[in-house]
């Protein structure tokens, strides 16, 4: 570029000016409502209260988290749910995406696309006491069972396990669609048909040809779909109730009930710690790496 | 012709899109061990008929048959059957070997038989040693001879080709023209080919149809093709050609007798019925005619015509003349013979020529290009 030469340096200075101007707005945002509060955690995190407005530096709130085994179990079932949640996501994800992009064509596709979003025009709260009237001992679906002679009396369908997970899978299905309908589009149709032609079965051409090409988009929906359940406190709470025991829950007692604002913010760095480290134990296995699923996705 | 069963054969084949017939009551064979190629513009229903017989499409009528073998409710992956893409479709996510060794994979051919049955293959295509290699790793060229060995290493009885030189750069195509050939020759397999280009199925072929709105125009060797065209249609698409719309004057014997519009008077071998009056079109190769600066040096017995050089179309050994008959105004393209002479013609010079009524082909018609 001619401009970087000496007599017209201004122009380099001026070009800089405008950069920094068009992503100030960004880096304020990021600063002032992330990096911020997350300092200022941190230091709570970090320090003991000995007596009434007197601290010290400490490490004994993380400690707490391991010596306590309710803590640390009730995050390891955190993870273990948010982990199944994801897989399940992916399961029933991967055929919408799939008849989105490879069966339906034009119009349908984009359709099918519309109504896998709409129910997120709702608010999350809106759809969870959706799901309360259908599942609750006197909601539509336990009544539908008694009418169909299925049960006697009407069943409780609130506060499972399995209940919480069709929540999470409900609530995170946009988030897996989004990346795996963008990786499959790439993929050049012929491929598919290559691999029949030579004989594979479609069982076959799934595990060679559709899901190597579309593991970026696989990776990075589970990676937002897992971040997303293990962070999720609606959901599991209205859902599960007091059986849900999921860890943000522990983390809003802290702050809210207990007023322990020292544990939950250690609770929270915690909860960001561990789940990153799930995710690259996540990487690892399936042999991606960050930046290339960033990039492709 | 062999007396061999046919590879392939289709009987009756239909297929409907939307009240529009791709493919309307096809029957043909192709004889085991034949370079096949199917010539037509696009939209004649080509693709329709290749995909069918790989199976992809299912046929609205008829029945294909395949070394024997009725191929109704086979699906692709069980048929004897393999396809060169036109894009080729490589896996990338796998390397050149692997690509080579899918299919035998699938057959659930041990794995240590299938690398070096892939690697085999891939050295009588002149690969040797790249099967480690990527596929972006390879050039156009190499590409194409992956795709081939691919299909060719599972055998089949048939080898269907859809366009795969389309997207090649001309010089490559031209190399890779040769080299279909050479493969098609070396191992023996029945080569299906489909093309819009007319260069390439006459290079290739042994027998080629030429293939419009769904029908054959006619089925033959490159040769008959090219000089004994069956159709006005497959004059005009096989190789280049002078059309010239006109009525029917008269006919004498075999030789009829055409007036343009414009009161230009040209004979051609008739073919076909035609009625005098009628509308007829006449074509004439543009190497059918000779071109002389004295009009007494051209064939006494031959209609002589002069033209105004109109442009001079250098293209190595196949340039051209463009004439502009003095009487009609009518474009009329000669080839320049390949001594030299005329080398030195101008634009704007007027110049002889006439041409042998027995190597130009009449076939009753319509009325005009635009009729």
């Amino acid at each position: 570029m001619p401009e970087i030469s000496d007599p017209v340096s201004g122009r380099v200075w001026q070009r800089r000016l405008v950069l920094t101007l068009l992503l100030a707005p960004a880096l304020l945002w990021l600063f002032a409502l992330i990096v911020l509060p997350h300092v200022q955690l941190a230091l709570l995190s970090l320090r003991e209260r000995v007596a009434p407005h007197v601290y010290e530096p400490s490490l004994s709130q993380f400690g707490t988290f391991f010596v306590e085994p309710l803590y640390w179990q009730v995050f390891v079932r955190t993870a273990l749910m948010s982990i199944v949640a994801t897989a399940l996501t992916l399961l029933v994800a991967f055929p919408i995406a799939w008849v989105i992009t490879k069966v339906a064509r034009g119009r349908a596709s984009a359709l099918l696309f519309v109504v896998c979003l709409i129910p997120f025009w709702v608010s999350e709260t809106v759809r969870a006491l959706g799901w309360l009237i259908l599942l609750r001992e006197s909601g539509v679906l336990p009544g539908l069972l008694v009418t169909l002679g299925l049960t006697a009396v009407p069943v409780e369908l609130l506060y499972h396990d399995a209940t919480i997970l069709t929540g999470l899978v409900y609530t995170s299905l946009l988030f897996m669609v989004v990346p795996l309908v963008s990786s499959l589009e790439s993929l050049d149709n012929s491929l598919i048909e290559a691999a029949y032609d030579l004989g594979a079965s479609g069982f076959a051409t799934l595990r060679n040809i559709v899901i190597p090409h579309a593991a970026p988009g696989i990776t990075a929906g589970c990676i937002v779909v897992f971040m997303l359940t293990l962070g999720n406190y609606l959901t599991p709470n209205l859902l599960g109730g007091k059986n849900s025991q999921w860890f943000t829950e522990l983390i809003y007692t802290q702050f809210i009930v207990r007023f322990n604002w020292e544990q939950g913010a250690a609770f929270g760095f915690l909860l960001l710690g561990l789940s990153t480290g799930i995710v690259a134990i996540g990487l690892r296995l399936s042999g991606q790496r960050f930046v290339d699923v960033m990039r492709r996705s | 012709m062999s007396q061999s069963t046919p590879d392939l054969s289709c009987a009756a084949l239909l297929k409907n899109f939307a009240g529009h017939l791709a493919v309307n009551n096809l029957s043909f064979a192709v004889q085991r061990g034949s370079f096949f190629s199917i010539l037509g513009p696009s939209g004649c229903g080509k693709t329709t008929l290749l995909r069918m017989i790989a199976g992809f499409i299912e046929p609205d009528g008829g029945d294909i048959i395949i070394g024997g073998r009725s191929m109704r409710g086979v699906a692709p992956n069980r048929r004897p059957v393999n396809m060169v893409f036109q894009q080729l479709a490589l896996f990338p996510m796998m390397s050149v070997g692997e690509n080579v060794a899918f299919g035998l994979a699938r057959r659930g051919v041990p794995k240590a038989e299938r690398m070096s049955r892939a690697a085999a293959m891939l050295e009588r295509v002149g690969l040797t040693g790249a099967g480690a290699k990527r596929v972006e790793q390879l050039s156009g060229g190499q590409r194409q001879r992956v795709a081939i060995a691919r299909s060719l290493v599972l055998e089949p009885t048939l080898l269907l080709l859809d366009e795969p030189l389309g997207a090649l750069d001309l010089k490559l195509r031209e190399h890779m023209k040769i080299e279909l050939k050479q493969l098609q020759a070396a191992f023996g397999t029945t080569f299906v080919y489909i093309t819009h280009d007319q260069s390439e199925a006459l290079v290739l072929s042994d027998h080629v149809a030429v293939m419009n709105h769904g029908h054959f125009e006619q089925v033959g060797t490159p040769q008959q093709l090219y000089y004994e065209p069956a159709t006005a249609f497959v004059a005009s698409f096989v190789g280049a050609n002078n059309r010239i719309f006109g009525r029917l004057k008269s006919l004498d014997g075999e030789i009829a007798e055409i007036e343009t519009a414009d009161g230009w008077t040209v004979r051609a071998r008739k073919s076909g019925q035609m009625a005098v009056g009628g509308h007829v079109e006449a074509f004439v190769r543009p190497e059918a005619a000779a071109l002389e600066r004295d009009e007494s040096l051209l064939p006494q017995n031959q209609a002589r015509y002069v033209g105004k050089v109109q442009a001079l179309l250098f293209d190595g050994a196949n340039s051209a003349v463009l004439l502009q008959e003095d009487l009609t105004r009518f474009e009329f393209r000669v080839a320049l013979p390949q001594t030299g002479r005329f080398a030195d013609l101008k634009v704007g010079e007027r110049i002889y020529f006439s041409f042998d009524p027995q190597r130009a082909i009449c076939f009753s018609g319509h009325g005009g290009p635009h009729a």
